[in-house]
């Protein structure tokens, strides 16, 4: 048998039907849903009169527009086009007997966050959601695609999806991290190096001793931002530090079944000679932590540097660069640590998990967040949020001056009410640093839990080593 | 879906180059729940001021293309986020083909999803097209699939390609659902098999 990479091998699982032209279907074991993208495919399967082909395979959970603000179970709290939506995932979710969380749940929170810390995502599974997000899963050595809404109403009638296959790439950080290095530091390097177009028609996979020495958490981060780099996916292989997570989840397989599950798993890594397209190596000792100074993910550079002028760039890029320092209100030559931020978020689907609320939580420690600056942090999901209750970490942040909030998007792409006024610089440990992505005129600049934490310290971008 | 055969239609003529869907339909207008009824908000920031009044200027507020059912834009046209309220906003204002030189990926794909017809023509094309465009609603433009091609009011015709699995669920009005629940038992030998192979999903 030829030699297969990880991606080969969850494809070939999961094809359906395959046509001479090498279009797809694939079928679909998991399939997350929220409020904004799925009203109008359920709407689709309603007028068509379908039904949900694996109501037991699809997960529903409101997130993007959901205040974050206490009384938020009283739909009066909400603004009316949030209420309509929410009201109509929560019809939909009963009428087509999906699982479900609402707000007034515990468990509800992010969807990224709410799949794997339920146990519904497992590796080698494939795992779609109306999301570009869903990157995330991959963390777990699962195919995650964010797909369009019409894609959404064909997964809840068929269960499959139409593909065509992407091409294989690795992504390769060898040895170990610096102290103050985190996954998000990782992550922003690679989008730097490869541009956010470098993986477009690539399913990554990222390896090296420094991806493996990593968390869950921190996997799930560093495949949240695949998407942010063009690719279709991210992967990394399930080893142990997976299993260890996933073992006693919910929805995680148990007894007899764990065990064979646990013996196909084992199989899920990409053999030795496996053929890559592309692959990128990246010393782990060679990342600093990383800010954004721009409007793209790209814009990324180590809190050392300076802000780099449109001159340093080439093709089209220097109009976009000149436009970008315009927008961020930036002077090249200015020391990124020199910038000054009044709003600091913590939270997403890329850094809402525990491990990211102990990072910060572990800088702001018997300290105050500056005067004048608005703080806050929203954990991922309830079960994040209870557990910092539980392990002291909100009356840290709350001691030092960070809002507490309930779980949801929020502040990540503001279409609740949590938005940058214009002209505000937030540092923000979302994944998305757009122009208007934080509110309209919003200044983002994408950091680490700990990077955000330092930030709201000083009033500044700050390198969190100098607080260690 | 709605079948597309042959249209003979009023062309109105958008010659910006990288139109994004946030310009197609701002992010405020992603909160509705249904598909229908962003066609009053198409291109709403170049369409209206700040009060909500029509801006006189814009293309499609003026009276010879109220009744628009084609698009001649620039380069790039539906850039940006994948929101699949873009092309929902085109066709629920009436707009059935866009012609340009490029499309950017989603936004091509999501079209066909939304039985409307993306057409991509040479620079020289498309120029010929604009210009024909701009003679409202006295020119009628034909835009027909079965023969792939794009004629003028004054009869100049222009032959495009289009991807024949494509071309053809645009003809006969199939949805990627229906295609792919004909594949139904493919799908239910599948699940049959994984059940065994896999118990715990
Ligand atoms: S937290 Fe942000 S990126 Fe993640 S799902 Fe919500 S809006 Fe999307």
């Amino acid at each position: 048998m030829s030699p297969k990479t990880l991606y080969d091998k969850i494809w070939d699982a999961h094809v359906v039907h395959e046509d001479t032209d090498g279009t797809c279907l694939l079928y679909i074991d998991r399939h997350l849903v929220h409020e904004v993208t799925s009203p109008q495919a359920f709407e689709g399967l309603r007028m068509a009169g379908r039904k949900v082909r694996a109501p037991e395979k699809t997960i529903a959970v409101p997130d993007h527009n959901v205040p974050t603000t206490a009384g938020r179970e009283n739909p009066d709290n909400m603004t009316e086009d949030s209420r309509i939506q929410v009201a109509a995932l929560d019809k939909n979710a009963k009428e087509f007997g999906i699982h479900y969380y609402p707000v007034t749940d515990v468990r509800q929170g992010i969807v990224h966050i709410v799949g794997p810390e339920q146990g519904w995502t497992l590796p080698g599974m494939t795992v779609v959601c109306g999301d570009s997000h869903t990157a995330t899963h991959g963390a777990f050595g699962a195919l995650a695609h964010g797909i369009g809404t019409s894609e959404v109403e064909h997964v809840l009638a068929t269960q499959t999806l139409i593909q065509k296959k992407s091409k294989n790439m690795k992504v390769e950080i060898t040895g170990k991290l610096l102290p103050g290095v985190t996954a998000k530091d990782i992550v922003l390097r690679i989008i730097a190096e490869t541009g956010t177009a470098g993986g477009t028609g690539y399913v990554i996979e990222y390896c090296g001793e420094a991806i493996r020495d990593l968390s869950m958490e921190g996997r799930m981060t560093i495949c949240n931002m695949a998407i942010e780099g063009g690719a279709r996916a991210g992967l990394i292989a399930p080893d142990e530090t997976t299993f260890e997570y996933v073992k006693g989840r919910p929805h995680a397989p148990k007894g007899a079944q764990w065990e064979a599950a646990l013996n196909w798993w084992k199989t899920l890594y990409s053999d030795d000679d496996a053929h890559f397209d592309k692959v990128l190596t990246i010393e782990g000792e060679s990342i600093e932590p990383t800010v954004t100074w721009g409007t793209s993910p790209e814009d990324a550079l180590p809190i050392s540097a300076l802000v780099p002028a449109p001159e340093d760039f080439k093709g089209g890029k220097v109009d976009a660069v000149r436009r970008s320092l315009d927008y961020m209100g930036l002077t090249p030559g200015q020391k990124l640590s020199d910038i000054e931020v009044d709003t600091v978020f913590i939270g997403s689907c890329t850094n809402g998990r525990i491990e990211d609320l102990r990072a910060a939580a572990a800088v702001l420690k018997g300290k105050k967040v500056k005067d004048g600056m608005r703080a806050m942090v929203v954990p991922g999901s309830g079960l994040v949020r209870a557990q910092a209750e539980e392990e002291g970490l909100a009356d840290i942040f709350k001691e030092a001056g960070f809002e507490w909030r309930l779980a949801g998007c929020s502040m990540c792409l503001a279409m609740n009410p949590d938005q940058l006024a214009e002209n505000e610089r937030c540092a923000s440990t979302s994944n998305r640093n757009f122009e208007g992505r934080q509110g309209y005129k919003g200044r983002t600049h994408l950091v680490s839990p700990a990077m955000a934490a330092a930030a709201a310290i000083t009033g500044k971008l700050t390198d969190v080593r100098e607080m260690m | 879906m709605d079948k597309f055969e042959k249209l003979t239609g009023i062309a109105a003529p958008l010659p910006l180059v990288n139109i994004d869907t946030d310009m197609i339909i701002p992010k405020q207008f992603l909160k509705t729940i249904k598909r229908s009824g962003l066609g009053v908000n198409l291109f709403d920031e170049m369409r209206y001021d700040r009060q909500g009044n029509e801006i006189e200027d814009f293309v499609l507020n003026k009276p010879q293309y109220r009744e628009t059912e084609i698009l001649v834009a620039g380069d790039n046209f539906g850039c940006g986020s994948s929101r699949e309220h873009a092309p929902w906003a085109l066709k629920d204002f009436g707009i059935k083909a866009v012609i340009s030189t490029s499309f950017a990926d989603i936004f091509f794909n999501n079209c066909f999803k939304n039985g409307i017809l993306p057409i991509v023509l040479p620079q020289e094309a498309v120029d010929t097209l604009m210009k024909d465009a701009e003679k409202g609603s006295n020119a009628r433009m034909v835009v027909d699939l079965e023969e792939q091609t794009v004629t003028t009011s004054d009869g100049e015709s222009f032959s495009f390609e289009v991807d024949p699995f494509k071309k053809h669920c645009l003809l006969n009005g199939l949805d990627d659902i229906g295609l792919s629940l004909e594949k139904v038992s493919s799908i239910d030998s599948y699940e049959e098999k994984a059940s065994q192979a896999r118990p715990w999903v």
